[in-house]
């Protein structure tokens, strides 16, 4: 066991994990954020994307020891000060971008990740950049509707 | 359209939950206490146990229990809801299903063993070092050599045939000498691929027992919590109602798989029990593809007589229907009458006659997956109908308009045991030739043309039975339960409501579209209006949500109980100002006596029900409390049509879907951002299981498509922007919101569209290619091009 600390959602954290101990598990287990989910183990469905400083990352392809001293920012920590949605939070409401949600989180993590490099994505640029993230329920057109709308909002 | 109530599209409230990360899935929960469960399962598709040897694993770090298949073999197996009867008469073939595997393993995936421990890892740990002795069984994986003889996947049986299923099998003489005599027929050999349908959320069983009142709690992630509870509980484990709680929290889609009651539920109540700690399991996505049931799995051919005109004269089909190594919940009604019963499609075809062989093999068990037999009986049907127009020199569309069974024919009983409520198969055509732009193929071909790229449109149009089921028909049929639905209403004494319903919501957006009804109906704000679903100790008995029926059976179910609510509050709003209950009126959240401008607002009546101080107890009990039981006097019927155009690389094979184009009748909407959400995600689905995804078994019984890797799920750059449409709306005539469902459409209607447009390309490109197997990859397509 080892103790690693990072800022998560604004807030320093410090946990014990094993070398073994993905991001995704200490997220989940030990600060019991559950918004990041688990879809699948073969770092291939992006339900798991997280912040780190700054890049959506999967959290499930990274070790909590590798992200020591970073900033990590999960979908608990997209809220407005205030704790009103988010823009890309309020674009998929608006646009019904998501139905179980399960997904959503990382759907939401990429989408905030993409419109901070490309503020005006079109929807092949859209498409394209959610290749890692997998949705079940939506056939991604009201996801697509969303980013946009997100984009547009800004 | 409404800005709300009925026919708005109100913004889903659940979303906040979910957009802020504060959703309650199954695998969020965490029980003080709890152990972890990993099953030991099969890696062999066939074998025979002759010994298991747990001592060393026992000793193991962390290691609270290990069980296996005898300490299971005083509980039941996990039962089938569905019996067949077959063409003469004998009751299906009906094996054993045990927890866990007893004497033989019969798929990659079975269950062997399981080990409870202080962590998952140590779990992991010990099952590693369980001493399994297995003998290896050749696999029966081919359904039809698995029906020729040979290995048998259950001895006891002596044969792989589930069932022999004739539909209707007095027609079969007749069907026989209607295509003997045909003008023309058209034959089609296809196979319906075998699908794993991927809901996001893997599964998660929690089971957890109180000794103090003897009492157990399954979370689990289910579509129906009530079934859970009662196979569980009475076929399964003997645990009656009253001490057995099923909770289904928010839950991460379906999509049929999450109906099934799975042996890992039964296995982590009993060990709860067993071990008086909490046990938790969580299925990794590797372990999901080989234990959750699969969809699809059929081989088919189909003929299809015609007369001089193109008028459909007889169909008989000839169907293998994959059931996997044991019978899942609802496998056996998916071949039969979800399928069966749908072979008429939306035209007049007078005879027809269906025969299915449904077949035990080495496979992972075979159950509903979103639609459920009616995309067999539509793929196939739309498919020889497409076939049939090419060889007689028809166009696609008008051979179908030809066919179609005409507005004015309505209520239509078909051949096939259906009547048919509504419907106008004429207008959702014609809106789908607006709306897909039809008239602008030709030019949009020409376009491709010039980038080397071949351009096909498909057509296709459907029918589906939802709201399933009719209490008395299903049971005729074999189910073994009622399939009704049930709602309490509880008014709250400031006028607020509280619905507790047995459907469950799992992406639907229930707990909008819901209150949505109750609002129209009251004349109160959605918000005034909270659903409670998911937990059988604060919901009534209901049968859950699959089949498109959550609206149509749910929600009529709800609508009789607030009827009810309302006939209670008039009464006590007639006490309030001294008048006849047949005088009070109800509109807008106010009650009035008609004729005069005395009025009572809907929350004073509410409190008088619960502040019975000027109350006319002398003629009616306090409270605003009801309860309805609903039960379909017939399916619902949406239907539409469907246009999707692709353009094939012939040098690649490579398809890409250029556009999609739906038509639905819904009947009646209650929110249409909602029912368009449906209708995208059942056609990604679709398109998926057309182009990628396939569940494909080698000859030793080994999933090869086993991964995200091998098993190719469509992603948001395989799929354009759909345009959909359900304004042609025929409101269903039976329950009282006039809804028919929409949530299998898009999976049902959209195959044979992508299909019927690939062939269609490579035709009008010169390639002679009457039918392309499922998924069209490229090397399919570029096979059949280059064949
Ligand atoms: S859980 Fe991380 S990519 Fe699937
Ligand atoms: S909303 Fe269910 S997987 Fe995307």
């Amino acid at each position: 066991m080892a103790t690693v600390t990072m800022t998560v959602n604004g807030k320093s954290v410090s946990g014990e994990v094993e070398g073994r101990t993905l991001l995704s598990d200490f997220v989940r287990n030990n600060l019991n954020l559950t918004g990041t989910h688990i879809g699948c183990d073969t770092s291939q469905c992006g339900a798991c994307v997280v912040h780190v400083n700054g890049k959506a990352v999967k959290s499930c392809t990274m070790f909590a020891l590798e992200a020591e001293g970073s900033s990590v920012t999960t979908i608990e920590g997209m809220a407005n000060p205030d704790g009103s949605l988010g823009t890309v939070q309020q674009a998929f409401q608006d646009n019904h971008g998501l139905q179980c949600g399960f997904c959503t989180p990382g759907m939401v993590m990429s989408a905030a990740a993409l419109l901070e490099e490309n503020p005006n994505p079109t929807e092949t640029e859209i498409r394209e950049y959610l290749e890692g993230n997998i949705c079940r329920c939506t056939g991604y057109h009201n996801i697509v509707k969303s980013i946009q709308a997100a984009a547009a909002a800004a | 359209m409404s800005d709300k109530g009925i026919g708005a599209s109100s913004k889903r409230r659940e979303d906040v939950r979910f957009l802020s990360g504060n959703g309650k899935y199954t695998d969020d929960i965490n029980v003080r206490g709890q152990k972890y469960v990993y099953f030991l399962r099969s890696d062999l598709a066939h074998g025979k146990i002759n010994g298991i040897d747990t001592g060393e694993a026992a000793s193991m770090p962390g290691v609270t229990g290990i069980f296996t298949g005898e300490d299971f073999a005083e509980v039941g197996g996990l039962p089938c809801g569905w019996q067949v009867t077959d063409r003469f008469g004998e009751a299906m073939k009906e094996p054993a299903h045990p927890v866990l595997a007893q004497g033989k393993v019969r798929h990659v995936g079975d269950p062997i063993a399981a080990v409870v421990a202080d962590s998952l890892e140590q779990a992991r740990d010990a099952a590693e070092a369980i001493n399994v002795d297995m003998e290896e069984l050749p696999a029966v994986i081919d359904m039809k050599s698995a029906v020729a003889g040979g290995t048998l996947v259950h001895d006891e049986l002596e044969t792989n045939l589930c069932y022999d299923w004739g539909f209707v099998e007095e027609n079969k003489e007749a069907v026989d000498e209607a295509i003997k005599n045909a003008h023309h027929v058209t034959t089609l050999e296809l196979v319906n691929n075998r699908l794993i349908p991927n809901a996001m959320e893997p599964r998660v069983a929690i089971g957890d027992y109180d000794a103090s009142n003897d009492e157990s709690t399954l979370y689990t992630t289910s579509q129906n919590p009530h079934v859970i509870r009662l196979l569980m509980g009475a076929f399964v484990l003997q645990i009656p109602e009253h001490k057995l709680r099923v909770v289904a929290p928010d839950v991460g889609g379906g999509f049929g798989s999450k109906i099934f009651h799975y042996a890992e539920e039964a296995f982590c109540t009993l060990a709860a029990r067993k071990l008086r700690v909490p046990v938790k399991w969580t299925a990794s996505r590797s372990e999901a593809f080989i234990s959750d049931a699969h969809g699809r799995d059929h081989v088919t051919k189909i003929e299809l007589a015609l007369d001089g005109n193109g008028m459909f004269q007889a169909i008989r089909t000839d169907t293998y229907a994959n059931m996997g190594a044991y019978l899942s919940t609802f496998s056996t009604s998916v071949p039969t009458w979800l399928h069966g019963t749908l072979m008429a499609g939306n035209y007049k075809t007078p005879l027809i006659y269906v025969n299915v062989k449904a077949v035990f093999t080495n496979t992972v068990p075979v159950d509903a997956y979103r639609g459920a037999g009616r995309p067999e009986a539509t793929f196939q049907l739309e498919r020889v109908i497409d076939k049939a127009a090419r060889e007689l020199g028809m166009d696609p569309i008008e051979i179908r308009r030809k066919n179609f069974i005409q507005k004015d024919e309505f209520p239509y009983a078909t051949p096939v045991a259906l009547e048919y409520d509504t419907g106008d198969y004429v207008a959702t055509m014609d809106k789908l030739q607006e709306i897909a732009d039809l008239d602008g193929f030709e030019a949009r071909a020409s376009e491709s043309r010039k980038k080397g790229l071949l351009r096909g449109l498909g057509i296709n149009c459907y029918i589906e039975a939802c709201g399933i089921a009719p209490s008395n028909l299903v049971g005729m049929l074999g189910a073994r339960a009622g399939l009704y639905e049930s709602a309490t209403v509880r008014v709250n004494a400031t006028g607020s409501i509280t619905v507790m319903t047995g459907c469950h919501s799992h992406g639907q957006g229930h707990e909008t579209t819901f209150p949505q009804v109750i609002a129209d109906m009251i004349g109160i704000s959605e918000d005034q209006v909270h659903i409670q679903h998911g937990d059988t100790s604060n919901t009534p008995m209901g049968m859950g949500t699959y089949g498109s029926r959550s609206i149509a059976v749910g929600g009529a179910a709800m609508v009789r109980a607030t009827e009810k609510i309302i006939a209670k509050a008039k009464k006590i709003a007639a006490h309030l100002m001294e008048a006849s209950a047949e005088d009070i009126e109800l509109k807008d959240g106010s009650f009035s006596v008609v004729g005069t401008d005395k009025s009572v607002g809907w929350g004073d009546v509410c409190l008088t029900a619960y502040v019975p101080h000027n109350y006319p107890l002398d003629q009616l009990e306090p409270g605003l409390e009801e309860t309805a039981f609903y039960d379909p006097a017939n399916f619902t019927f949406p239907a539409g049509a469907y246009a999707c155009e692709v353009e094939v690389d012939p040098e690649t094979g490579k398809v890409d879907i250029c556009s999609f184009a739906a038509t639905d009748d819904f009947g009646n909407v209650i929110n249409p951002m909602v029912v368009d959400g449906q209708v995208h995600g059942g056609i990604a689905q679709g398109v998926g299981q057309a182009l990628r995804e396939h569940a494909v078994y080698n000859e030793d019984g080994q999933l090869v498509s086993g991964t995200y890797m091998d098993y190719s799920m469509p992603r948001a750059d395989d799929l354009p922007s759909f345009v959909v449409d359900h304004s042609c709306q025929t409101p269903c005539t039976h329950n009282p919101l006039g809804v028919k469902g929409c949530g299998e459409a898009g999976a049902i209607g959209s195959p044979p569209a992508v299909v019927n447009a690939v062939l269609d390309a490579l035709n009008k490109g010169g390639y002679n290619v009457s039918h392309i197997d499922m998924p069209l990859s490229p090397s399919r397509v570029w096979s059949a091009i280059n064949g």
